[in-house]
């Protein structure tokens, strides 16, 4: 590992000061992915901030209900919470179907938005990568590349976004709270990440010396109706495929509110909001189904050794629309798919 | 001390870290990890680095009493932590329940996993959230075995998990 200056952020205030006077500065949270970077030498910071002592470790109640998800919460804390285990259950499962308990215990809510990907090329600085190296090109189109996006990608980066949570958030429409040299602002969960277009190397739309302080989810009527379906190589402790984050508000067998995610297919959890309204007030069944499946795979492309993902997309949103419209969310321990 | 064994003339952060229940003022420098610094000035050997990169759980310790891989955490950010490592558990003399139930259970062959595998398992029982076998399976996922003894593994955590529902036991480190 490189090595770097650290020091000890005692307030945000401070945190987003050190970061923004140093462009060559990184905040440290959990560690899970930005330590493993620097041993790749992926991550080259010049200095650390530990942001660890920060007081961003609490949920909290909104007046409606929701809640105010500190940056530091560890996903355990987040995926076991009593409130969130009962009022967003979707993102309580999806955040248990990815990586493993010790990860779990370590990794934040904000560094959980802020991992990069988990593309080969990235993780090897021997090979030109976009996102690593701004220019060097992309060796995943036309290399091996049967991990890579079917959506939103651009002939600088087939990357996929690598998070099972961002998934649930986006398909719940979280607001992300960041703090920066000029103060505070909310993002809007669809607009934090980002599509690669011509500049892979920028995976969300914070500006230089901000920081992610909390999330807020507001309250909703997804907690029968909902799902999360992930698809991957082996049952337990590996990165999707194929991830569908699904939720709906049935009454009478009718779609009165639908919510739908994918993840691993792009650069960023992949939601078309426009296409779910269309379905309010159709049957929630499986020719309804097929159709939004249709609607969101709108466009993919395979690279080669990924087209399988197009087909498994398509059986994987249908599948994952009966689980969440019979009241039956995949379970995360039983992996057997109803 | 210690800080002579990491070798002089690097810039260095003092932490204070309880290593099974010993407090340790050290002098670091920032990039060294948890697990390299047990392993290393600390001849903490027990621990065992496998990956080295959060991908196989050899280097499971339990950090303030949750199970966390000791490859990922940098040692200078755990200032006030208590780190409970293998050596921490139990000794060949008094094991810890845990321990007790992999010999009897035969849960490992080549024994490199196995301290993390144990750590893992006690973080689990300390979670109190495994209610069956599926459970047990699922949540240590995060701890992989290349001589393939998941089953005793998952045998001797299913033994101590019983007997913990039966009459709590007191963890040896506490």
């Amino acid at each position: 590992m490189r090595r770097f200056d650290y020091t000890r952020a005692e307030t945000v205030h401070d945190a987003v000061v050190a970061l923004a006077s140093n462009p060559d500065a990184q905040l440290l949270a959990g560690g899970t992915n930005l330590v493993d970077l620097m041993k790749y030498d992926v991550a080259r910071p010049g200095a650390i901030i530990d942001i660890n002592r920060l007081p961003l470790k609490d949920i909290e109640e909104l007046p409606d209900g929701g809640l105010r998800i500190g940056a530091l919460v560890s996903n355990s804390a987040l995926a076991y919470d009593e409130r969130v285990k009962e009022r967003f259950r979707l993102l309580s499962s999806a955040i248990l179907a990815g990586a493993s308990p010790q990860l779990r215990n370590a990794a934040t809510t904000g560094g959980n938005l802020l991992q990069r990907t988990r593309c080969y090329y990235f993780y090897d600085p021997s090979t030109p990568c976009n996102k690593r190296e701004p220019g060097t090109g992309c060796s995943a189109i036309g290399g091996v590349n049967r991990i890579h996006a079917i959506l939103g990608a651009s002939d600088k980066c087939i990357a996929v976004h690598p998070s099972d949570m961002c998934v649930a958030l986006a398909a719940l429409g979280a607001t992300v709270e960041v703090e920066g040299p000029d103060g505070n602002r909310d993002i809007d969960f669809a607009d934090f990440h980002r599509l690669p277009g011509e500049h892979p190397e920028r995976d969300n739309t914070l500006q230089a010396g901000e920081m992610v302080i909390a999330l807020r989810i507001a309250r909703n009527h997804f907690n029968r109706n909902y799902t999360y379906l992930k698809l991957r190589d082996r049952l337990s402790y590996a990165f999707a495929l194929v991830s569908v984050a699904a939720a709906m508000e049935v009454v009478e067998g009718q779609i009165v509110d639908l919510r739908i995610a994918l993840g691993g297919v792009a650069h960023k959890p992949w939601r078309n909001a426009l296409a779910e309204a269309e379905f309010a007030g159709q049957e929630a069944n499986e020719a309804t189904f097929m159709q939004v499946a249709d609607r969101l795979l709108s466009g993919a492309e395979g690279q080669g050794h990924n087209d399988f993902k197009i087909p498994l997309a398509e059986k994987a949103i249908i599948r994952a629309l009966k689980q969440a419209a019979a009241g039956r969310p995949q379970d995360q321990v039983v992996k057997a798919i109803q | 001390m210690d800080s002579a064994l990491l070798g002089s003339g690097l810039p260095t952060c003092s932490v204070n870290i309880s290593i099974n229940g010993e407090n340790r003022s050290l002098d670091i420098p920032p990039w060294v990890t948890l697990l390299d610094l047990l392993r290393g000035p600390l001849e903490l050997t027990g621990t065992k680095k496998g990956c080295d990169h959060g991908q196989c759980g050899a280097c499971t310790v339990l950090i303030n009493g949750e199970r966390v891989n000791s490859c990922l955490k940098l040692a200078v950010s755990l200032d006030g932590a208590e780190v409970t490592t293998i050596e921490g558990l139990g000794t060949p003399d008094n094991l810890h329940p845990m321990q007790k139930a992999f010999v009897e259970h035969d849960a490992f062959q080549c024994g490199y996993c196995t301290p993390g595998q144990i750590c893992s398992a006690v973080g689990l029982v300390k979670e109190g959230r495994a209610r069956s076998r599926a459970d047990i399976r699922e949540l240590m996922s995060g701890n992989l075995c290349r001589c393939g003894a998941y089953s005793n593994i998952a045998d001797a955590i299913e033994e101590v998990l019983g007997a913990e529902a039966a009459q709590p036991y007191k963890e040896a480190a506490e």
